[in-house]
This record gives structure tokens, sequence and C-alpha cells, in this order.
């Protein structure tokens, strides 16, 4: 699995992300600046990290989905590439309409910096075989726009076709809808979340609820 | 010509912040305040000068980006 790991200004995960990459996939990641028009030949996974791309101004994610790069991305998705968008990266990858609905601000209107318990709902992806099916980890968290929304008719159809990925299992704090923390495309090939399993990878991390994505990712 | 365009969370849209804001607002003894909602302006400085082209370049641009259509609604209007 060779991966790319897109920089937009303003993003402040990809350490974090080259470092799970690394770990699991035994092999660097390519580092691909957002102005690029194209994305390194052999991509077969494209990540999108967290943080603030462009100060989150006008929208979170809104000015990167317009950013050169994000072309060669939709391109790459629409011949049935892998897609990984964490945090600002699912913002971004939603702005962008990989996938559907929207986040807003979080209900409570905090920021929430905290770790949180996901739901596996299927582990039959390439991003969650490493799970067992329902099995429930640890994420951290560290977002104030989290608050996941589409219209009712998209919700059933996510929930119909079992394009829910992730489900935040202790507490909804962001208020998202169905307590939804991460979809998949109807290809089961793009996945978006908003809390951060690379922060979890390595026992000096203080645990490794988060190893499984990127193990299966190798494993794909 | 100027054109002013205001996006707004479509009804039904939950908004937290106009939600706050009312709160704040009914703690400062303004208990005659129902509903708020909170939205954005943005003017754009365009070299157009045909009003009805420049609401349409203005209209294309909040689709593609000054709006999530998908959370959000938008207004167009030209000021001369």
């Amino acid at each position: 699995m060779q991966a790319a790991i897109l920089l937009f200004p303003g993003i402040n995960r990809e350490r974090d992300m080259i470092l799970a990459v690394r770990q699991s996939f035994g092999r660097e990641p390519a580092i691909v600046w957002h102005k690029e028009t194209e994305l390194p030949t052999g991509t077969d996974l494209v990540i999108l990290p967290g943080g603030f791309s462009f100060g989150d101004y006008l929208r979170c994610g809104a000015m990167a989905a317009q950013s050169p790069i994000m072309r060669a991305v939709k391109a790459h998705a629409e011949k049935g590439g892998y897609v990984l968008g964490v945090c600002n990266g699912f913002q971004i990858i939603t702005e962008a309409g990989l996938l559907p609905g929207a986040l807003l601000r979080n209900a409570g209107l905090r920021f929430l910096s905290m770790d949180t318990m996901l739901k596996v709902e299927r582990n039959d992806t390439v991003f969650t075989s490493k799970w067992a099916k329902g099995a429930e980890f640890r994420a951290p968290m560290a977002h104030g726009d989290g608050n996941y929304t589409a219209d009712e008719a998209t919700l059933d159809r996510l929930e119909g076709e079992g394009l829910v990925a992730f489900r935040y299992s202790d507490l909804n704090r962001n208020g998202s809808a169905r307590s939804i923390a991460g979809i998949l495309s109807p290809n089961l090939r793009v996945l978006g979340l908003m809390p951060h399993p690379e922060n979890l990878v390595d026992p000096l991390m203080g645990g490794t609820d988060g190893k499984p994505l990127f193990d299966s990712l190798a494993a794909a | 010509m100027k054109a002013i365009v205001t996006v707004m969370l479509k009804t039904g849209v939950l908004d937290p912040q106009g939600k706050a804001i009312g709160h704040a607002l009914n703690n400062l003894g303004f208990a005659q305040v129902g509903e708020v909602r909170m939205g954005k302006i943005i003017e754009l400085e365009l070299t157009e000068t045909d009003t009805a082209k420049a609401k349409a370049e203005a209209e294309e641009m909040a689709r593609k980006l000054l709006a999530n259509t998908v959370i959000e609604s938008f207004k167009v209007e030209i000021a001369a």
C-alpha cells in the first residue's frame, strides 16, 4: 500500500499520520503539497490529515476542497482509489463532495479535546478488517466542528446501505446525527471520520487502539 | 458593481451559535427575543456592469464556494 499524505497550509497532524503509516505499511508515505496537480505515480491511498487548513476560513475545509490537488484526488477516487480523511481531512472531503453531508459546529459550541469511544459498525472493509464487528475502541478527538449532519433521506441511505463506519458509543459529545463518527463511500473505498486513530498507534502514545485502521489498510 | 451575498444555515439545520446569542440576549434582559439565527455576509467587488450578469456570477460563486448548499442557503443582492 503506497500512501500519499496531502499537506495544506494549516494542517498540523501530518507527522502523526506519517508515523502511523510508516509503522503499519513499512514504507514511507509521499508528502504532497496542495498546489500539486498530480498524485505520485503508484499512489494507492490518499490521506488528508487533521488540522485547520486555511485557518478554517469561510467553513472548515472549504478552501482546501478547492485546492489544485483535489482535482487529482477526485479522479483517484473515481477510479476506485482509497481515500482516508481524518478530522479536517473529513471536513475537506465532504466539502469536495467525495462523501455526503457536512460537519457543523459542535452542538455544545465548545472545542472538544478528549478521548471518545467508537464502535466499529462493519469489519468487511479495507479500513476496518483488523477489528471485530461491533468492537469498541478509544480514539482521541480534537475538533470544534465535528457535528455530522445530512438530510434525513441521506442519513437513511447511509444506514440502509451500511455506510456508517464508526459511531460514538459512549457519549455523542458533538451532537452528530445518529451518533455518526465516520462514513464510507458506496464503493467502501473512501472513509472520513472525525476522531484521530493515528494518535493511538504506539504504546508510547498511551495505547494502540487506533492501529487496526492502519494495519487493515496495510493488509488490503 | 458590488454584490452582497448573504449565507444562512438552512431552516431545520441546528444553529448552536444563534442559540447561544439568543440565550445571551435573554440573560441581558431582552426577554422579547425568540429564535436567533446567525449567518454571514460576503461583499464582492465585481468588474461586471450589467446587474443581471453580476447577479448570475455571484450566484455561481456562492454555489461553488461561498455557501455549502448541503447545510446553507444564500441570497445575492446587487448594490449599485
